[in-house]
C-alpha cells in the first residue's frame, strides 16, 4: 500500500497539467496550419479572380509581361524565365563548390579542420540577404564589368553569382549530413578491397548517399527560385525573354516585391497579378520541397533498417 | 606475388630472410608460415590494446582467434591488412611479415597489400547502390583491375566458391542488399574471392546468421583453405573447434596459447585458456 500512496500526489496533479499543455501544443499546431490555409486560400481566391480575366491560354501563350503598361500582356514565361537564369547561375556556383566542400568536409578533413570550416561555412548562411544584395550591387557588379563587355549595371549575373554563394553552406551542410550517414561499414568494405580513399568516396560513399545528396541540392534550387532580396537588388525590373545574363531582366520574386511596394489599388487586375505570380512560385517551390523530401526520405529508408 | 611498391624501382633487392623458411608443425606435419607476427603492440590513441603478439599463421590453414570481448581479435586481424590504422589516432608498432615481406616497411602500399589480405566483416556490408554482379566486382572496378570481358567469368567462378551461383545466377541484377543476412555474407565472401587474394581475414563472420547460414559458411571455409589462407576471429569455442587448424587464444590484448586446435581445446596448457575454455569466464 505504502508505495501506491507515495506516487499518488503527483498522479493526481499531472493529468491536469497535461491536458493544458496537450492543448497549448495541439493549438499552436492548428493555428500555423490554419495561417497556412488562409494564405493558400487568399492565393486561390485572388489567383481565380484573375483567370476570370485573363485566359490561361495568354498566361502560358504571351511572351511578353505587361500588366503595369497601357497594352497589357500577361505571359508569365519572362519572369519565369528571369527566375531560372538568376537560378541556374546561382546552382552552378553553389553546386561545385558546395558539393566538393561537404567531400572533403565528410571524407578527407582532419577532425580539426572540419570542427572549424562546418561552422564558418554555416555563418555564411546567416548573414541577412540584404547584405549579399548590396555586395552584388556595388562590389561585384562593377567588378564583372571591367571583365565583361556589355554587362548592365543590373544584370542577372551578378546577383546570381552572389545567390550561388549564400546557398553553398546549404548544400555543403545538408549534402555532408547525407555523406556522413553512410555507414562505416561500407566504407571499410571498400577499404578492404584493396580501394583507394578517393576510390571509395567516388565509388561507394557518393553513390549510397546521392539521394540524400539530391535532396539537398532540390532544396537549394527551391531556395534559389524563393529568393527575394538580392535579385530585387541588383537583378533589376525588366521583365524580358532573355537568357543573356548581362541584361537587367526581373523575376517571380521581384515582380512581387515591385508591386507590393507600389500603389497599385486593391481588386485591379494588377493588384491580382501579384498573386497570380504566387501561385506559381508556390507551386514551383513545393513541387521541389516535395520531391525533396522524398528522395531524403528514401535514402533514410535505406541506411535505417 | 610480390607486394607491388611505390617506389618499386628504387627498392633495394630484398634479402630473403631466415625467417621466412620458419615453418610451423601441425599435426606433425610441417607448413609454411603465411603470415609472420613478430613483437606486435597496437594502440587506440594512448591506449595500448595489443601487447608483444608473436605468432606465425599457416599457409592453407584456418587459424581460429578466440577470447573474450574486448581482447582485441579484432584489433589484431585488422593490423594483418593494415585496416587498423585508417581509425584516427590509431598506431602499430611491431612487424607482419607476409611472405617474409615487412607489410609494415617505409615502401609498401597499405591499398595494394589489401588487394593480397582480404577481409569478411562481422555484419554483412554489400553495397547497397550495386547489383548483385557488380558487388561481386566491386574489388576489381574499385581498384580497376577488371579486365573486360571478363567480368561474367569471374562473377561466376568467385559465386561458385561462395556456394551462391545456384542459388543466384539468375538474379545478378537485382540489388545486393535485396539478399538474406547468410546470402549477404556469402556475397561479401564472393567480393573478397573475386579480388584473388593470398589470405583471407574472417571477423565473426557468422554472429549475425542462424545455424543453417553458419553450417554454409563453414563449410565454404573448409573448402577455400585448398586455394586461401585463412584467419577467423570467433566468439564461438565449437567453431573455432569444427573449421581450425590451430587457434589462438587471447586475453586483455596479450596471446596465450597457440596450439593446433585439437590440443589447445583438449589439453590447453596455460590455466587462463583452460578457464576460459571451460566457460569459467568470459
Ligand atoms: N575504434 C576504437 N577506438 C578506441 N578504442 C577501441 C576502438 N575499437 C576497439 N577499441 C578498444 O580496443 C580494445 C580491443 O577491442 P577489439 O575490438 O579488438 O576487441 P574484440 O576482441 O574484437 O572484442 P569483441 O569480441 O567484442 O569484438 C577494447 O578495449 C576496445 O575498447
Ligand atoms: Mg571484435
Amino acid at each position: 500500500m505504502k508505495p501506491a500512496a507515495a506516487i499518488k500526489p503527483r498522479a493526481r496533479a499531472t493529468p491536469i497539467r497535461e491536458r493544458v499543455v496537450e492543448y497549448a501544443l495541439l493549438g499552436s499546431g492548428l493555428f500555423s496550419i490554419l495561417t497556412t490555409a488562409v494564405i493558400l486560400a487568399v492565393l486561390v481566391y485572388e489567383t481565380a479572380g484573375f483567370f476570370s480575366e485573363v485566359s490561361l491560354a495568354d498566361f502560358f501563350g504571351d511572351t511578353q509581361w505587361t500588366p503595369l503598361f497601357s497594352d497589357k500582356h500577361f505571359g508569365i514565361w519572362p519572369l519565369v524565365l528571369g527566375t531560372l537564369l538568376t537560378t541556374a547561375i546561382a546552382m552552378a556556383v553553389a553546386l561545385p563548390l558546395g558539393l566538393l566542400a561537404a567531400i572533403y568536409l565528410s571524407e578527407f578533413a582532419p577532425e580539426k579542420v572540419r570542427r572549424v570550416i562546418k561552422p564558418a561555412l554555416e555563418v555564411l548562411a546567416g548573414v541577412p540577404t540584404i547584405i549579399y544584395g548590396y555586395f552584388a550591387l556595388v562590389f561585384l557588379t562593377p567588378l564583372l564589368q571591367k571583365l565583361i563587355p556589355g554587362l548592365a549595371g543590373f544584370n542577372a549575373l551578378s546577383p546570381g553569382i552572389v545567390m550561388g554563394i549564400m546557398i553553398i553552406p546549404m548544400i555543403s551542410s545538408l549534402s555532408e549530413d547525407a555523406l556522413h550517414a553512410v555507414p562505416m561499414s561500407l566504407k571499410e568494405g571498400a577499404w578492404a578491397l584493396g580501394a583507394s580513399r578517393l576510390a571509395a568516396v567516388f565509388r561507394v560513399t557518393i553513390p549510397t548517399a546521392l539521394s540524400g545528396i539530391a535532396a539537398s541540392v532540390i532544396l537549394a534550387v527551391s531556395r534559389a527560385v524563393g529568393e527575394t532580396m538580392i535579385v530585387a537588388i541588383a537583378a533589376g525590373q525588366q521583365p524580358r525573354l532573355t537568357a543573356d545574363p548581362r541584361v537587367p531582366i526581373e523575376t517571380m520574386t521581384t515582380y512581387i516585391v515591385q508591386i507590393s511596394l507600389g500603389d497599385t489599388p486593391t481588386g485591379t487586375i494588377e493588384y491580382q497579378t501579384i498573386f497570380v505570380v504566387g501561385a506559381s512560385l508556390f507551386a514551383m517551390t513545393f513541387g521541389m520541397n516535395m520531391l525533396s523530401q522524398r528522395l531524403a526520405r528514401r535514402f533514410r529508408g535505406k541506411y535505417e533498417p | 606475388m610480390l607486394i607491388e611498391t611505390k617506389e618499386k624501382r628504387e627498392a633495394p633487392p630484398r634479402v630473403r630472410s631466415a625467417n621466412l623458411t620458419e615453418v610451423v608443425a601441425i599435426q606433425n606435419a610441417s607448413v609454411k608460415a603465411k603470415l609472420q607476427v613478430e613483437g606486435l603492440s597496437a594502440w587506440f590513441g594512448t591506449n595500448k590494446v595489443l601487447f608483444g603478439i608473436r605468432m606465425q599463421i599457416p599457409e592453407n590453414r584456418v587459424t581460429a582467434i578466440i577470447g573474450p570481448s574486448g581482447c582485441g581479435k579484432s584489433t589484431f586481424i585488422r593490423t594483418l591488412n593494415r585496416m587498423h590504422e585508417m581509425v584516427v589516432g590509431a598506431r602499430v608498432e611491431g612487424q607482419v611479415r607476409l611472405d617474409g615481406q615487412d607489410i609494415y616497411a617505409q615502401d609498401i602500399d597499405p591499398v595494394l597489400l589489401r588487394r593480397r589480405v582480404g577481409m569478411v566483416f562481422q555484419k554483412p556490408n554489400p553495397f547497397p547502390t550495386m547489383s548483385i554482379r557488380d558487388n561481386v566486382l566491386a574489388g576489381l572496378r574499385l581498384t580497376r583491375a577488371l579486365d573486360r570481358g571478363r567480368g561474367e567469368e569471374i562473377v561466376e567462378t568467385a559465386l561458385r566458391q561462395a556456394a551462391l551461383w545456384e542459388e543466384l545466377s539468375d538474379r545478378l541484377d537485382e540489388p545486393g542488399g535485396s539478399l538474406s543476412g547468410g546470402q549477404q555474407q556469402r556475397l561479401v565472401i564472393a567480393r573478397a574471392l573475386a579480388v584473388e587474394p593470398d589470405v583471407i581475414l574472417m571477423d565473426e563472420p557468422c554472429s549475425a546468421l542462424d545455424p543453417i547460414a553458419t553450417a554454409r559458411i563453414e563449410d565454404r571455409i573448409h573448402a577455400l583453405k585448398e586455394k586461401y589462407t585463412i584467419v577467423i576471429v570467433t566468439h564461438n569455442m565449437q567453431q573455432a573447434a569444427r573449421v581450425a587448424d590451430r587457434t589462438a587464444f587471447f586475453l586483455l590484448g596479450e596471446l596465450i596459447e597457440y596450439e593446433n586446435t585439437n590440443d589447445l581445446f583438449t589439453a590447453p596448457k596455460d590455466k587462463r585458456t583452460e578457464d576460459y575454455i571451460t566457460g569459467k569466464f568470459g
